[in-house]
């Protein structure tokens, strides 16, 4: 009855909290968020020491914020003007850490069963039946933590919090240290476990394949403040600021000025701010002498080796060849064309290309490889 | 050897090793986990016993419990007689000299716990007191036992405290570590020798257990 209730009426979460830690010497960090999570997925995005981590500790209750409210429905967890602050126990949430927290004295099958004290006994082996059959972890429920793999360990962390039947499920990095196959598989398995249950989902990463595979809805961070909220595509394809710009994956952010607008064509026209170089971008709301960046991925950036024609790639840009650095799978190729780019090629294409510092190299980019930031 | 005074001693540590256990353990808890104003002081008085010198300590207690300290007053109102020169008197007044080799092997076990596995068991809707015994004692556990031997093996060999709040009553404060004097003292080195070097192998086994369990054994912090 109780979930059906729920699935009639999901709740939403609203946050609207201010955190502030005082370091000595730097200048304070502060949390100031105000979001609402409707039920469904919502990824959270943005660099390392944006306060992703701190925002779920305080809608969990780990972390008391200073000032603000949180509540889920009409239901208040946390507001400071009434002085009210429910413990972790009451919220009746889930949350999945980076480190996942397995016990490590405990079974797989002793770890799942541990939120599920209150239950009574043939719901909690209903309970657990169902979610060890959806993670796909039968055969591992008598071994301890320190027995499994990787990927083992992040379905019994998922397990262990979904068996509670949480009203709001937190994943902090669950995913990271996984290969790609793994990790989509895993994936899968959690959509097809929230798929008839409406519950506010948060899924912080910073992987820009899981923001796709998961693509409901991105809420970027930086610096303790909410900057942009919308379909992942949206916002992370055109990132709007350089911070995010980097976070989202993109090794080249470049100052530049627009020198004119073509509307016809859809673009504009930029000079870098480092030499004389020119770039064609995609029409933005810039206005002609506005000092801009341009953000683009080294991986959207070809080399010739001689001056290439007839192509539909409006930039070529001459340059030489600053440094070659081998970087697992790709070679990173610093080309000083004016600005200095950084380009991803692989192994085989810089054999073949007989690539080496010095060289002259010309660089191609698309003209909607080149995204605007502020 | 004198059996008695060995026998004396080991009821003497064993005893105080795990009545203070059960002090130790709130204490450490609160120490390692809780916030509160004035933890320093008491932390510091914690450690006390550590660098006071036994006949201090020893001193004040015997002041505190002669027939005109508060504790002698009280001992006497409650039993009818005087609490120093006792057994119990002995007792209390080690519990205070070993607090530190109780206290300190547990919070240093608590402090090392990993966070996470604390606040995911909070999430999981589990109370404080179930957190600390599914979780915090099983991992802290040779914590625990580190702090049973060191107070028990302190306890074992202390001197100074005994000699200010027992004197050498035979059977019921001399202890092993008196003995050893009393022999060395009246030129009987055999038996001096006998006694210490069983006190020797007795504190050795007993910390080499330690330290192999320490090692052996899933430990939730790094044994070096």
């Amino acid at each position: 009855m109780v979930t059906l209730a729920r699935s009639v009426n999901p709740a939403v979460l609203s946050v609207q909290i201010r955190k502030q830690f005082s370091a000595s010497g730097a200048a304070p960090f502060v949390l100031d968020v105000s979001a609402s999570f409707s039920p469904g997925f919502t990824v959270l995005f943005g660099p390392s020491g944006s306060g992703k981590s701190t925002l779920l500790d305080c809608i969990a209750g780990l972390q008391l914020p200073d000032s603000g409210e949180i509540r889920l429905g009409e239901e208040i967890f946390f507001d400071a003007a009434q002085r009210i602050n429910i413990p972790p126990q009451r919220r009746e949430l889930a949350y999945v850490f980076q480190s996942l927290a397995l016990f490590p004295h405990l079974s797989v099958d002793q770890n799942i069963r541990y939120g599920l004290a209150k239950v009574a006994a043939a719901e909690q082996r209903r309970r657990v039946e169902e979610s060890v059959a959806a993670f796909h972890i039968e055969t591992l429920l008598q071994r301890r933590p320190g027995e499994l793999s990787g990927g083992e360990k992040q379905r019994v962390a998922l397990a262990r919090a979904l068996v509670t039947q949480p009203r709001i499920l937190l994943l902090d990095e669950p995913l990271t240290g996984l290969d790609a196959v793994l990790r989509r598989s895993i994936l899968e398995d959690l959509h097809a476990w929230s798929a008839n249950r409406p519950i506010p989902i948060l899924y912080v990463t910073h992987n820009r394949e899981e923001v796709d595979a998961i693509g409901e809805h991105v809420l970027t961070l930086s610096n303790g403040r909410v900057q942009e909220s919308g379909a992942p595509r949206a916002v992370l394809d055109a990132p709007r600021s350089v911070e995010l710009a980097q976070a989202a994956g993109f090794e080249n952010v470049l100052s530049a000025k627009v020198l004119e607008h073509r509307p016809a064509d859809g673009v504009m026209r930029v000079a870098l701010d480092d030499g004389p170089s020119e770039l064609e971008i995609p029409l933005g709301d810039a206005m002609p002498g506005s000092e801009v960046c341009v953000a683009i991925r080294a991986g959207d950036i070809l080399l010739a080796t001689e001056a290439p024609h007839f192509l539909s790639a409006r930039n070529v840009l001459p340059g030489t060849i600053e440094s070659l650095e081998t970087r697992g799978v790709l070679v990173q190729v610093k080309v000083k064309a004016g600005a200095v780019f950084l380009v991803h090629v692989t192994p085989s294409a810089a054999r073949s290309l007989d690539l080496s510092p010095g060289q002259i190299i010309w660089l191609v980019i698309k003209t909607h490889s080149c995204h605007l930031v502020r | 050897m004198n059996a008695e005074a060995l026998l004396l001693s080991l009821r003497l540590a064993a005893t105080v090793s795990l009545l203070l256990l059960f002090f130790a353990l709130p204490l450490a808890y609160a120490l390692a986990f809780l916030k509160w104003p004035g933890k320093f002081l008491v932390e510091s008085i914690v450690a006390l016993p550590l660098v006071l010198p036994p006949t201090v300590l020893g001193f004040y207690a015997l002041i505190a419990m002669g027939p005109r300290g508060p504790l002698g007053k009280l001992w006497q109102s409650l039993f009818g007689h005087s609490l120093a020169f006792t057994f119990a008197g002995l007792v209390i007044a080690s519990l205070v000299y070993s607090l530190p080799f109780a206290v300190q092997p547990l919070v240093t076990a608590f402090e090392s716990l990993d966070r996470r596995l604390l606040d995911a068991s909070a999430v999981l809707g589990a109370s404080n007191a179930r957190t600390f015994f599914r979780i915090i004692l099983p991992l802290a556990w040779p914590g625990v036992l580190t702090s049973l031997v060191l107070s028990f093996a302190h306890t074992l060999g202390e001197f100074g405290v005994v000699l200010m709040v027992g004197g050498n009553l035979p059977g019921v404060t001399r202890t092993v570590s008196i003995d050893i004097y009393d022999r060395a003292q009246a030129l009987d080195y055999a038996g001096a020798q006998q006694t210490a070097l069983l006190l020797l192998a007795v504190c050795f086994l007993v910390l080499s257990l330690v330290y192999a369990v320490n090692r052996r054994v899933w430990s939730p912090w790094p044994v070096r």
